[in-house]
């Protein structure tokens, strides 16, 4: 198998290698958290103390806005995207994805993106304040200039991740390895297929919203504008109706991470392969159809709300049914807590309980009292950081051995992970109470009354910012002195990837296509 | 045997003590039952789901628990085979669907009620604009602004802790929505800007004010007070800084209420008047000029007048303070519609407007040595060419 | 690198992704259109619907519908602007009219439009304006003042739980955008 590969710089901005490609992506989403998690330290040092002590409200909401956005759009989603190009290709006995050069080009088009959006914090005016969720006409009539540049930054990151979506779509129904039929894929392909079709239907809806904010702002139409005949209801309609696919997209594949760790380290088989597969998909078609329980208290009529609360209760159903998968996988298995099962495990637990605080948002007239609160902000940290951030750690812990040879510090890693589990919790739990005093969202200051929460949430998320450069040393110390891995590295793993690839992968595998029984 | 009996009387007090300590610190963490019968059904459900909740947890948890003890692979080397079943898929499936419909009967019939504004006894129109509440009583023929009344120094001192000694830090408002307890009151919301979103969490309304849309609410509240919320729509810069605040009176308190305001509407009538007569010196419009400024105009424009361009505009050297008298008017007093730029005609008095002109006309060396009276306000009020 | 599977399969593959794309995002500029019919046809956003016609309805004398009216002013667009009566008791089928009076307070020449809304949201489905000022864009010359008439009527099967309507008129100051003839009235 071949390890030739050329070297400097030039290998980076001309490969057309899965693996390269799913390492620049893991680095520049890796960089992309740390960026957001900076302002997250702003926001959480401005709300440490009432009053306002460091930043203007109007820089605030700068900082609030461009966290979202570079945490879904720079961190999560290109996170998850790494991990596919890695995993895909090996997982099914393909030698690359289907198409390496438009490969090459979704990562690249990213690192422009986020310079343009990351510049418009200098541009005049600052950068775009008006909340990842850009309602308007707070983002089209009344935007700072930068505005444009953001709507130009968002089709940029859009393209290179519907590129992606078609690149794994095409590569897993053709390219996967003789013998091996759709139900013998690992489950963490099966989760990023389904992403990927939500992100090919969903992504362009998400481009056209913010045309028709730039046609707004700048080509006289009246989309969302009441003056004109349009609707600035209809703005969060059609955003929404990509917004919520969008978080399935951002949970799905570690969904996935977790349901090949979690076998692994119980050294027994998935429960449940098929109902698994089942509920992954009704969890994306259900999330076609729950997007109005975002818009409670826009003034929708009754019957409105009746089926978006229904139907958005209906997605616990196979929610649940997955966690139970998991936990079944657990029992009586025999277990080992190694650090990518330490944070699978965590992720069970803490994706739960968003999970609940979810059903509780899904409940309309309880909604009326949580919504735009920091009860939400809880619901959705939990849900993406100890749910998809987690998952993303776990599976670089996972495969770190495969992809490099080298093996991490088990004891580093254990001590990332309590520095992670106590922070992270110390972080969000308490802002389900501070929601539910009565604390709205996006706010720079407050009363006194919601102090104590705020300070214990200020103090858990420095240390979790914290923590993540211990991270980013364990992982450092790994790849350049860890300790050489061994092919099947993990006992309990299973999969093309540990049975018939050395440690570290070769530049090139599978240039023969395994048997698969 | 009697020391035995001692120790169990103590440790029970002890724990009842500490459980209480749970129970009032619980209190302090949860949402409020509110003052209305919705708020208290909302609050029902959400201790209801709660449980459910924590039911769940334990039993989930339990197991997962469970098995890192005794599933460990220390105690249990031989993993089990076992990789499906078809019955347990259904009973998992079909045991949630149940504990969900249990749960969304009381959530249908409550936000049923809940969206019902039928029969109400009186109306309030609400309007959300940056940075304030806007209420006209339709009922009644009063109306007015509701802004943010704690000083900014308390919170723009940029040391922190303004907030300790106020209670009401960020929650209070110059005026009041004043309506009486037991009454079914109608909310009417709308915008004149961006989406804001009115809630009070006492009374379990939310309810978002969009522009060009009016939106439809009501509550009944059943015992007087005072309630306080927020904005729960980021409307901007201020989002954070335009409370809610609700006066809840008993019935002939609020008659009262209702009668002083139509007799302060001609007192303030009369003395606008007289102040318009008057003409005033330079001393003394900079003055009035310098605190209406400073409590109105600071929060874009800044005290120094530099603002944060180009969202808002320096005043210092601008051309519009420099400029023509009657532009400076018409901008003060109506605004500039596609900006942050409210208009002050009705939030301000003739003297206030006339004197926070002269003030930015004047201050940070402008020195147009321009006076604008009352008078002038008043004319260009009425309508000139 | 080897190709496992003929390109021509991969092409067809990506023929059609490529399609669902296009079609997803068109679809996007669909849901204006769509989410528009449904409001009509449901009335639920409060939008109130285009010129109506008046002729032999039915008058259901037993019924009184109170409609209230309710005005209110855009940023930045400084017209005087109410409605004449605050509500009227109306019956189903009977046309009736209401005033509302503008008056252009500054020193320019400005063109208002205003924009009706509709609480309940579904009553707007029954409310039926033969005559609005609502329907064209207005202008008041600088001090310039009108008194503007507005006929409707409402439909006499609106559903029984129906006992009240609030029609609300938000101003809008428009002379930029209607320089730039890109306004469309509804």
């Amino acid at each position: 198998m071949g390890d030739h590969h050329p070297t400097g710089i030039k290998r980076w901005l001309y490969t057309t290698n899965h693996k390269d490609i799913g390492s620049m992506y893991l680095w520049f989403s890796f960089i992309m958290f740390l960026i957001g998690g900076a302002m997250a330290m702003v926001i959480r040092a401005e709300l440490y103390q009432p009053g306002l002590q460091f930043v203007d409200p109007n820089f605030f909401n700068q900082m609030t806005t461009m966290h979202g956005l570079i945490m879904v759009f720079g961190a999560v989603m290109p996170s998850m995207v790494g991990l596919a190009n890695w995993l895909i290709p090996m997982m099914i006995g393909a030698p690359d994805m289907a198409l390496p050069r438009m490969n090459n080009w979704s990562f690249w088009i990213l690192p422009f993106a986020f310079t343009l959006l990351l510049s418009s914090l200098f541009m005049e005016g600052g950068a775009p304040n008006f909340g990842w969720t850009f309602y308007a006409p707070l983002s089209t009539t009344y935007g700072p200039p930068s505005t444009d540049f953001f709507i130009l930054g968002v089709h940029m990151m859009g393209i290179s991740s519907i590129m992606g979506a078609i690149n794994v779509i095409v590569t897993v129904f053709n390219m996967r390895a003789p013998g091996m039929t759709l139900m013998k894929m690992p489950l963490f392909v099966w989760t990023w297929l389904i992403t990927a079709f939500l992100l090919i239907m969903v992504m362009p809806v998400l481009a056209g919203v913010v045309t028709m904010m730039l046609t707004d702002r700048h080509f006289g139409t009246s989309f969302f504008d009441a003056a004109g005949g349009g609707d600035p209801v209809m703005f969060q309609h059609i955003f929404w109706f990509f917004g919520h696919p969008e978080v399935y997209i951002m949970i799905l594949p570690a969904f996935g991470v977790v349901s090949e760790i979690i076998p692994a380290f119980s050294r027994k088989k998935l429960f449940g392969y098929s109902s698994m597969v089942y509920a992954t998909a009704s969890i994306a078609l259900l999330s076609f159809i729950v997007w109005a329980h975002h818009m409670f208290t826009t003034g929708m009529p009754v019957a409105g709300e009746l089926f978006f609360m229904i139907a958005t209760m209906l997605i616990a159903v196979p929610t649940g049914v997955k966690v139970f998968n998991w936990v079944a996988t657990m029992w009586q298995g025999s277990l080992t807590f190694e650090t990518p099962m330490l944070f699978s495990i965590a992720f069970v637990i803490l994706f739960t309980i968003g999970g609940f605080s979810g059903v509780m948002l899904a409940m309309a007239p309880v909604d009326f009292q949580y919504h735009d609160t920091y009860f939400v902000v809880a619901h959705f940290h939990y849900v993406l950081f100890p749910g998809a951030i987690f998952g993303t750690t776990a599976a670089v812990y996972y495969w770190l051995p495969k992809w490099t040879g080298k093996m991490y510090n088990e004891t580093s890693g254990k001590i990332h992970f309590w520095l992670s589990m106590v922070f992270v919790n110390l972080t969000f739990f308490p802002m389900h109470f501070s929601g539910l005093a009565g604390m709205p969202r996006r706010i720079p200051d407050y009363n006194m009354m919601f102090a104590d929460f705020n300070m214990w949430a200020s103090i858990g998320a420095f240390g979790l910012g914290l923590t993540q450069i211990y991270f980013l040393v364990t992982i450092i110390v790994a790849i350049r002195s860890g300790k050489p891995a061994e092919q099947k590295q993990w006992d309990g793993a299973s999969g093309l990837e540990w049975d018939a690839l050395p440690s570290p992968a070769p530049y090139h595998t599978f240039d023969t296509p395994p048997k698969v029984n | 045997m009697v020391i035995r009996r001692k120790l169990i009387a103590v440790m029970t007090s002890l724990l009842s003590v500490m459980l209480s300590g749970v129970v009032q610190a619980a209190a302090e963490m949860n949402m409020r039952p509110g003052v209305t019968e919705t708020s208290q059904a909302a609050f029902d459900l959400h201790m209801m789901v709660i449980w459910v909740m924590v039911v769940i947890s334990v039993i989930v948890f339990g197991a997962m628990i469970y098995s890192f003890i005794f599933h460990r692979k220390s105690k249990h080397p031989t993993p089990a085979t076992f990789s499906h079943s078809t019955k347990v898929e259904l009973v998992w499936t079909i045991i949630p669907i149940l504990i969900l419909i249990y749960l969304t009967i009381p959530a249908v019939k409550l936000l049923i009620e809940m969206e019902d504004t039928s029969e109400s006894e009186m109306s309030v129109q609400i309007t959300g604009s940056q940075w304030k509440w806007h209420y006209k009583y339709i009922d009644h023929d009063i109306e007015f602004y509701s802004n943010l009344s704690t000083p900014r120094e308390q919170f723009e001192n940029y040391e922190g802790s303004g907030a300790a000694n106020n209670p009401n830090y960020l929650l209070e408002v110059d005026n009041e929505l004043v309506i009486p307890v037991d009454t079914k009151v109608r909310f009417l919301v709308t915008a004149a800007d961006v989406i804001h979103s009115w809630w009070v969490p006492d009374l379990a309304v939310k309810k978002d004010a969009i522009p060009g849309f009016i939106n439809e609410t009501w509550t009944k509240v059943l015992t007087p007070g005072i309630y306080r919320g927020q904005c729960t729509e980021l409307c901007g810069k201020d989002h954070g800084f335009m409370p809610v605040v609700v006066r809840v009176l008993s019935k002939p308190d609020f008659a009262i209420w209702v009668a002083d305001k139509d007799a302060e509407k001609v007192v303030a009538e009369k003395a606008a008047a007289e102040a318009a007569a008057q003409s005033w010196s330079l001393d003394k419009l900079m003055a009035l000029g310098k605190t209406t400024y400073d409590a109105k105009c600071s929060v874009c424009h800044q005290v120094t007048g530099l603002g944060l361009p180009p969202t808002f505009p320096a005043l210092k050297d601008s051309p519009i303070a420099l400029g023509a008298i009657d532009a400076h008017i018409e901008i003060v007093v109506d605004g500039k519609q596609g900006t942050s730029m409210a208009g002050y005609g009705s939030q301000l008095t003739d003297a206030e407007l006339a004197a926070v002109i002269t003030y930015e006309r004047n201050a940070w060396d402008n020195n147009t040595g321009d006076l604008v009276q009352p008078a002038d306000i008043q004319a260009f009020k009425a309508g000139n060419k | 690198m080897t190709e496992q599977m003929p390109q021509a399969s991969n092409k067809k593959l990506i023929i059609r992704l490529v399609a669902i794309i296009g079609g997803m995002f068109l679809f996007a500029f669909a849901l204006v259109p769509l989410y528009n019919v449904f409001c009509d046809i449901t009335g639920i956003n409060g939008k109130t619907r285009g010129q109506a016609l008046y002729q032999d309805e039915k008058i259901d004398k037993k019924r009184v519908i109170t409609i209230e009216f309710l005005t209110n002013i855009n940023r930045g667009m400084p017209w005087e602007f109410k409605s004449m009566v605050k509500s009227m008791k109306v019956h189903p089928g009977e046309l009736n009219e209401v005033r509302f009076y503008a008056k252009n307070r500054s020193k320019f020449d400005i063109i208002g439009q205003t924009v009706p809304s509709v609480a309940p949201g579904q009553a707007a489905l029954y409310l039926n304006k033969t005559e609005c000022f609502c329907f064209d864009q207005q202008p008041l010359a600088a001090g310039e003042e009108a008194e503007m008439p507005m006929k409707f009527y409402i439909d006499a099967d609106i559903p029984d739980d129906i006992h009240r309507l609030t029609l609300s008129y938000q101003l809008f100051n428009i002379t930029e955008a209607a320089k730039a003839g890109s306004v469309a009235t509804k």
